[in-house]
């Protein structure tokens, strides 16, 4: 059997090295086509009507006068009258017309009588005793729990107390099967106790989620020599990708579809418009070329999407474009989950963790959403956990890179940092005394924090909290830690080695920006001996073999696994031609540098393309899938850990903070390309900061609505808003042999967490909830001081 | 709002002072639409009128001229996109908040969602499709590739039209300078520590 392992990057051309991104180029001259630029023959422009409300009845839908203007072609109602609309900005109908004005004049000509009826757009602390225990799982609840990778051991606990209120089908499990539900999951929602709920009063606006408990928590607590208390959070946030979802439909004919769509998951589109459209998936094809920004928020074929495709077939099949505006954009295409927890740690006098009290809430829309696994990473040995799911009216959440993770990084390493505080230790000493309950990567995180503190400076710049004070300008650092799986996804690909020596790879996968075509060229190049320009990569069509949704850091791991064992077939099937000319056994030879050789006597060689000659008249074409036990090894792995460590000043007069310097430490396995992982770390940190300091959903309590759904108050972190930044990658012994690991979601998780941290050793106070705006650092300020005044 | 209210007029494009329009608007309002462009007096002064309805309208686009037929209302923006298919700069904010739309009109950069296409006529229009020296990358262009200044790319237009513009005003201007230059566009994924990167490239070898 042919050898499928990584080559070490040791020894490697091209694996572990800085390789620019392949389609940069494209990218920098404009040259590069997104959805969003794809024009239609004929294409026709189609807009959304949408609920001003939070949550009303439709009374009724005159679309008369919109059918008759000049120039409209088909129009579409989403949701009929007597639905109820859940959230403002929610789709009631659509229009398709010659051109935007007019489907804009459209849109604004159709009338829609609504009932208003009581909303909450609050994410508030709930009452004290308000919530219900929840009910059993509808399959929007299991939607929503694999959306936001609610952990597996909590889920099925779920699953077996609260039962579900319907009765699973084969085909919604094969979907949750493909969003990413795993077997052991599948076969607890198979097994949940059935309770008919019909007919019953609609569910509180709160529910309480079951209590996880460990050891005797009240024991410990009582037992701790010193505890801390603290509120901590997260805000409700936006994706704001800023290529808008939206798509391009047309029908060639009759019985076929053809989507141009901005999506993650360009193979997993088709099966999910075939039910809709009422036509086999076979008889959709999905294009992608350049997608502008997901995060986690594109996985779907929207309410839009399907929209557009009914209004194209109303239209004669003409295409069909509808984009998401920007105040849609951020109203309904996205949000993450908010989550506060008050918390009681208890810890000895050392340091040594013993016990964890978290009362926590939050919310993810209408469906809730579950409990961020806290305490995080550290398993603490007693621990009572409780959560309440505010279900309100802002809309659905989505998942936003590593779902629940950053939430439950900023409530716990926040907590620690305050217990650390209280301590007077210095939180590195305290992470570090705790490494023991930190899990797995617990000796990465180890070393990742040396790497971290020297990188930073930590030991001559850390003072405790509240004591760098000069000119009004407070400094302090603080740090984080974080973990993810990443295991690589399903994956097919295919390599051809054209008898001319060109070489073709086809593989349904997409590029979402993180260097997915970069990672298989080099992977492909790397096999075959080859430069990365020799390689003709085709991605995002359900015309290649499909691969799965970049979603929950999968991809790399998933697209170099199958790529790689494609490229290695396909060579062996070149060797097998090329090896009697070269008087050589096909096991015997190796591809290096354009040439194919005999390892045991290298002045045997012929040129790449005289190689390929031998291949007569005929391509070979291979294969490679992921997983595949039967090409062993297993080329891709789970469980990464990470830390961030931020230094920030803070004005202590304005509130205003600004970072002054961040370091990211990784490790993602075995690195193909350091270049674009180094940027996705950057990355990461610039996207933290933003949230850290800037990034909310506001909402008006009386009306319901977004207030902010813009660029100029959802504000994200500039230029001038970006310091220092310092990347480090884990590689080498210990790493590169874990094989490949994704690197989409764990740099992202520690940042809030680390400079929520840091401001609080700046000013001496902690500020609970993210975002850290000027005015949130000011009353946290004004609040210390009145509280040291009594 | 009373007619000698504002003694100073307010621009609202093509040279047509706030009080003119309240006059013209009234003028058309009672008019039959008609297609085209009409000449009224107002407040003494000739004013082109443009609507309703599609008017001619001619674009100086990279050096050729495009002769379109669009509403008065289209941006600049979307006559580029929708219009010509010249689809580099971006539709993102489509108010002025994030730079992604960013084209140069006679030297000056300008956001495309923000200026009508009747408004840029007769002006010399430059997109990110020009910006490349034959099929060579444009220094700031390679700066942003070796730096690997974009991941998902859909704000690089954007950013690359806006340096350019800045660069050509202030050809010696020091990399904090840019910066400031460069705070009106923005970027999602991140990757400004990339276009830091870029940025003092450029300073050092020049664009």
């Amino acid at each position: 059997m042919p050898d499928y392992s990584w080559p070490s990057p040791a020894t490697s051309a091209l694996i572990g090295k800085r390789v620019t991104r392949v389609d940069a180029p494209a990218k920098v001259s404009g040259h590069a086509q997104y959805t969003y630029d794809y024009h239609g023959k004929n294409m026709l422009f189609g807009k959304v009507v949408r609920s001003p409300y939070a949550k009303a009845k439709i009374v009724s839908i005159d679309v008369s006068a919109a059918e008759k203007m000049p120039g409209v072609k088909a129009v579409q109602i989403i949701q009929k009258a007597g639905s109820t609309v859940q959230w403002a900005g929610d789709e009631v109908v659509a229009v398709a017309a010659i051109d935007e004005a007019t489907a804009d004049d459209a849109a604004r000509a159709i009338k829609i009588e609504y009932k208003k009826l009581a909303h909450l757009v609050s994410d508030a602390e709930p009452p004290a005793g308000a919530g219900e225990a929840a009910g059993p799982f509808s399959s929007d609840d299991i939607d929503d729990a694999i959306g936001n990778q609610l952990p597996d051991k909590q889920f099925i606990e779920a699953l077996q107390q609260r039962g579900v209120s319907f009765k699973p089908e084969e085909d919604d499990l094969k979907d949750w099967a493909d969003e990413g539900a795993s077997d052991d999951v599948i076969n607890a929602i198979r097994k949940a106790p059935f309770h008919n709920t019909e007919g019953q009063q609609p569910h509180s606006f709160f529910q309480k989620a079951a209590a996880q408990t460990q050891g005797d928590p009240d024991k410990a607590m009582a037992e701790a020599e010193v505890t801390s208390e603290g509120l901590y959070g997260a805000t409700v946030i936006a994706h704001c990708c800023l290529e808008s979802h939206g798509s391009v439909t047309e029908w060639p004919d009759k019985d076929h579809v053809f989507t141009h769509i901005s999506t993650q998951n360009v193979s997993g589109i088709a099966g999910q418009m075939a039910d809709p459209l009422e036509v086999p998936a076979a008889n959709i094809r999905v294009h992608q070329d350049n997608m502008g920004g997901g995060f986690g928020s594109k996985f779907a074929a929207d309410r839009w999407d399907i929209a557009a495709a009914r209004l194209s077939k109303k239209a004669g099949g003409r295409p069909v474009r509808i984009m998401l505006e920007r105040d849609a954009e951020l109203q309904v295409a996205g949000a993450r989950p908010s989550a506060y927890a008050r918390v009681k740690v208890g810890a000895k006098k050392d340091g040594t963790l013993l016990a964890w009290q978290s009362t926590s809430w939050g919310t993810g829309g209408p469906g809730g959403g579950g409990m961020p696994p806290i305490p995080y990473i550290f398993s603490i040995p007693n621990k009572r956990a409780e959560h309440t799911t505010v279900r309100n009216n802002i809309g659905p959440a989505r998942a936003w890179r590593a779902p629940n993770h950053p939430q439950a990084a900023m409530i716990t390493m926040g907590a620690l940092d305050d217990l650390a505080a209280k301590l007077n230790m210095s939180p590195l000493d305290l992470w570090i005394k705790n490494l023991d309950i930190a899990g797995p990567r617990k000796d990465t995180y180890r070393e990742e924090l040396g790497i971290a503190a020297e990188l930073m400076d930590w030991s001559n710049k850390w003072k405790p909290r509240g004591t760098n004070l000069s000119s009004g300008i407070a400094r302090g650092l603080g740090l984080s830690i974080h973990t993810w799986g990443g295991r690589g996804h399903n994956s097919d690909c295919d390599v051809t080695i054209h008898p001319d020596g060109s070489v073709e790879v086809k593989i349904g996968t997409q590029d979402i920006g993180t260097g997915t075509r970069t990672t298989i060229a080099i992977v492909v190049a790397e096999t075959l001996g080859l430069p990365v320009e020799a390689i003709n990569l085709y991605i995002g069509d359900t015309l290649y073999p499909p691969s799965g949704g970049s979603g929950g850091s999968t991809t790399p791991g998933g697209v170099s696994s199958s790529s790689r064992r494609a490229a290695v077939d396909a060579r062996e099937a070149l060797f097998a031609q090329v090896a009697p000319g070269l008087n050589a056994q096909a096991n015997d030879l190796e591809c290096v540098n354009g040439t194919v050789r005999v390892k045991s006597g290298p002045s045997r060689s012929l040129s790449w393309k005289q190689a390929c000659s031998k291949l007569g008249a005929m391509p070979v074409t291979a294969r490679g899938k992921n997983p595949d036990k039967s090409k062993p090894p297993d080329l891709t792995n789970s469980g990464v850990g990470g830390v961030s460590m931020a230094d920030v000043a803070v004005d202590m007069e304005t509130g205003v903070v600004q970072v002054k310097k961040m370091v990211a430490v990784q490790d993602c396995g075995l690195i193909i390309d350091l270049k674009t992982a180094e940027s996705s770390c950057y990355g990461a940190l610039v996207m933290g900061i933003s949230y850290a300091l800037f990034e909310e959903k506001l909402f008006d309590q009386q009306t319901g609505r977004m207030l902010n759904p813009n660029m100029e108050f959802y504000r994200l972190a500039g230029l001038n808003d970006i310091p220092e930044l310092v990347v480090h990658m884990m590689t080498g012994k210990g790493y590169d042999e874990r094989g490949v690991i994704g690197l989409g979601e764990p740099p992202v998780i520690s940042p809030g967490a680390a400079i929520s941290n840091a401001v609080a050793n700046a000013i001496g106070v902690r500020v609970p909830i993210l975002p850290i705006t000027p005015d949130k650092v000011l009353a946290a300020l004004s609040q210390s001081t009145r509280a040291g005044a009594q | 709002m009373p007619d000698d209210q504002s003694k100073t007029p307010e621009s609202v494009g093509s040279g047509v002072s706030r009080r003119d329009f309240l006059k013209i608007s009234s003028v058309s309002a009672a008019a039959v639409p008609v297609l085209g462009t009409r000449i009224v007096k107002a407040s003494g002064a000739p004013v082109t009128v443009y609507g309703p309805g599609r008017v001619p309208v001619e674009l100086n686009v990279n050096g050729q001229l495009h002769k379109l037929q669009i509403e008065p209302r289209m941006t600049l923006l979307d006559a580029l996109r929708d219009e010509l298919q010249i689809t580099g700069a971006k539709r993102v904010c489509d108010r002025a908040e994030c730079g992604a739309c960013t084209v140069i009109t006679d030297g000056k950069a300008v956001y495309a969602c923000s200026v009508l296409a009747i408004a840029a006529q007769g002006k010399r229009i430059t997109t990110i499709e020009s910006v490349m020296q034959g099929e060579a990358l444009h220094p700031i262009q390679t700066a942003f590739v070796e730096n690997d200044a974009s991941q998902c790319g859909f704000c690089t237009p954007g950013f690359v039209v806006a340096l350019k513009a800045f660069l050509d005003q202030h050809p010696k201007a020091t990399p904090d300078e840019i910066r400031r230059g460069l705070s009106g566009n923005l970027c999602r994924c991140g990757t400004y520590h990339g276009i830091q990167q870029a940025i003092s490239q450029i300073t050092q070898r020049g664009a």
